[in-house]
């Protein structure tokens, strides 16, 4: 733990920074999230740091609290998608046979279709909530979690230990949380967060689309749509979402980069 | 041939297949989902009539497999139904969508691959050096951002500051080929940045997979020159995993459409979608969803076809 590169700790310092501010939102920002402040577009000054947005909310403060909602969703899709796609690709591993079969040509299924399209498709007969959201990101991303701990759990599945358990007369559940479990986990962590990354991506687009979070509740896809019209008369305040999604996106990506490195090179470089 | 041709066979069989499977999906996804599709489409203070009638027009009240079969054949015929919101045939609405998509999607495939091809080699000759460093942090930053916001992005900068172009990619048949290639610059050059670094970053790692492989070295050892070591044995190694990339791209492509079609206003399948789903109009979702899932399908299909063609071991039997 003592030598973490410099980019890693980058990533780390502004990954925690977001995580902080959507846990405290309430006490960090100025105004309140759909509070009508001031007129309309109001450019940046000592009272509104970042202006104010199409119907004259304070931007900071709606950036904060969409931060909130962007960060709770992807989160909780990721949380989802790993717990479920990872069990069933030990399940997958460890069983073999006809339900390995099953669930790996329905998963080939599912991600045959673009995950946008079978989202905006699954979305046009469902009421449009936040649990419903995180549903159906978490399912959908699930199909890629189990394609990688299904390969990563084949790997492991054969080795001596995972045997000697067996013979041991340990039952599936042992082997998959106590064997295969530990042994996943680092290259598992790293996928995490390319998940996450996606998800807020996700997320972003879907209620850029109007089809992810509703208004009056902001997040930052929200914030690019409500203050998309001010683009056309040279006002840049659609585009500060950009930066905190890039911001975000960069530092998870440098952590999970350090995460991935770190444990290849545990294994002898084996990757 | 035998093999290959074997192969391509039941490749192209698996594909059928996984089509019909999707289309199964599709129509599963939008009907037997919880929600009440007449309640969703009418909202909460409906009337009990009007949510009976619409149930009739739907055809909910028939049994699911056999509305599947009714609507697959259709499909099959050309006929994809017609639209809860406004009565028109769904069929006549897209042909001149899908064209559009297509013009869209075409240029920005057409300046994309070269392009990304050739930063590709070009980080590979120069490995480690800056010009890598900075192909790959471009890259790190371009997958960072949504495509919506890189679209949003250059509006701003291209068209609202510079006026170099319009921020809204309105075209219709009477416009030429120069006003239409002008309207959709700015849509055709975010897509290409979107695809750009992803086509390039495999690109490189293809391209770099097949120049350590033992044969390279035999041949540069040989005394082969750099030119016809590239020409006579990278090449032909490294065709499978680029056409491989280049199709996985777009089929990328066919989704970063929907979503940039809506941000320049662009009259295309992706604004058709999704204008659509928001106004819950099944069949229409159902239909626009069958045709993406096709043509993504499709590109993957070809992909894999390609790279069994292009395998001499499987083209020339023992």
């Amino acid at each position: 733990m003592k030598n973490i590169p410099v980019s890693a700790l980058i990533g780390l310092f502004f990954t925690a920074l977001y995580f902080l501010m959507a846990l405290f939102a309430p006490l960090i920002a100025p105004y309140g999230m759909a509070e009508v402040v001031g007129d309309v577009w109001e450019p940046s000054s000592a009272q509104y740091l970042l202006g104010t947005d199409n119907i004259g909310r304070d931007l900071l403060s709606r950036m904060i609290y969409g931060g909130r909602t962007t960060i709770f969703v992807a989160t909780a899709a990721t949380i989802l998608s790993f717990t479920l796609g990872s069990v069933l690709g030990f399940f997958a591993a460890v069983l073999g046979g006809w339900v390995d079969q099953l669930l790996s040509r329905f998963v080939d299924l599912v991600m045959s279709i673009p995950t946008l399209i079978f989202a905006l498709v699954v979305l046009s007969v469902m009421p449009v909530t936040i649990p419903i959201l995180i549903l159906v990101m978490g399912l959908l991303d699930s199909t890629r979690v189990y394609r990688l701990a299904r390969a990563v759990a084949v790997d492991i599945e054969v080795m001596d230990y995972v045997e000697a358990a067996r013979l041991r007369g340990e039952k599936t559940a042992w082997i998959i949380f106590r064997e295969i479990l530990p042994n996943a986990l680092s290259p598992l962590v790293a996928e995490m967060g390319l998940r996450f990354i996606f998800a807020v991506l996700f997320v972003s687009t879907l209620s850029f689309l109007g089809l992810g979070v509703q208004p009056p509740e902001a997040d930052w896809g929200g914030i690019v749509k409500e203050n998309k019209e001010g683009i056309v008369y040279g006002i840049p305040a659609a585009l500060i979402p950009a930066v905190a999604i890039a911001t975000l996106a960069i530092s998870v990506n440098l952590v999970a980069d350090w995460v991935l490195n770190r444990t290849t090179s545990l294994k002898g470089g084996r990757g | 041939m035998g093999p290959a041709l074997k192969l391509v066979v039941q490749r192209i069989a698996l594909g059928l297949l996984l089509l019909l499977a999707c289309s199964v999906l599709i129509f599963a996804g939008t009907m037997i989902l919880p929600g009440d599709v007449a309640q969703s489409i009418l909202g909460q203070s409906a009337t009990p009539e009007a949510l009976a009638n619409l149930r009739e027009e739907l055809g909910v009240n028939d049994p699911p497999v056999q509305r599947y079969f009714e609507w697959l054949f259709n499909a099959l015929q050309g006929d994809l139904g017609t639209a809860l919101t406004n009565g028109l045939p769904i069929t006549e609405s897209i042909g001149n969508r899908l064209g559009n998509t297509l013009f869209l999607a075409f240029w920005a495939a057409v300046i994309s691959v070269p392009l990304a091809i050739f930063l590709g080699l070009l980080a590979v000759r120069f490995k480690d050096r800056w010009p890598d460093k900075l192909i790959s942090a471009v890259t790190l930053a371009s997958i960072s951002i949504p495509e919506f916001l890189i679209g949003y992005l250059l509006m701003y900068l291209v068209a609202v500051k510079l006026r170099w172009f319009p921020s809204v990619s309105m075209i219709n048949d009477s416009m030429s080929l120069g006003e239409k290639l002008s309207a959709i610059a700015i849509p055709v050059a975010v897509l290409t940045l979107v695809v750009l670094a992803h086509m390039m970053r495999m690109t490189r790692a293809a391209i770099l997979n097949v120049m350590q492989s033992a044969y390279i070295e035999t041949a540069e050892l040989k005394g082969l020159n750099m030119f016809q070591v590239i020409r006579r044995h990278a090449f032909p190694n490294a065709i499978a995993p680029i056409v491989n990339v280049v199709m996985l791209n777009l089929a990328y492509l066919v989704v970063g459409v929907v979503v940039i079609e809506v941000v320049f206003t662009y009259p295309g399948m992706g604004q058709y979608l999704v204008d659509h789903v928001s106004k819950r109009d099944v069949p229409v979702v159902q239909a626009c969803g069958l045709i993406f899932a096709a043509v993504y399908i499709g590109l993957n299909l070809i992909a894999d076809v390609v790279s069994i063609l292009s395998n001499p071991r499987l083209r020339h039997p023992k």
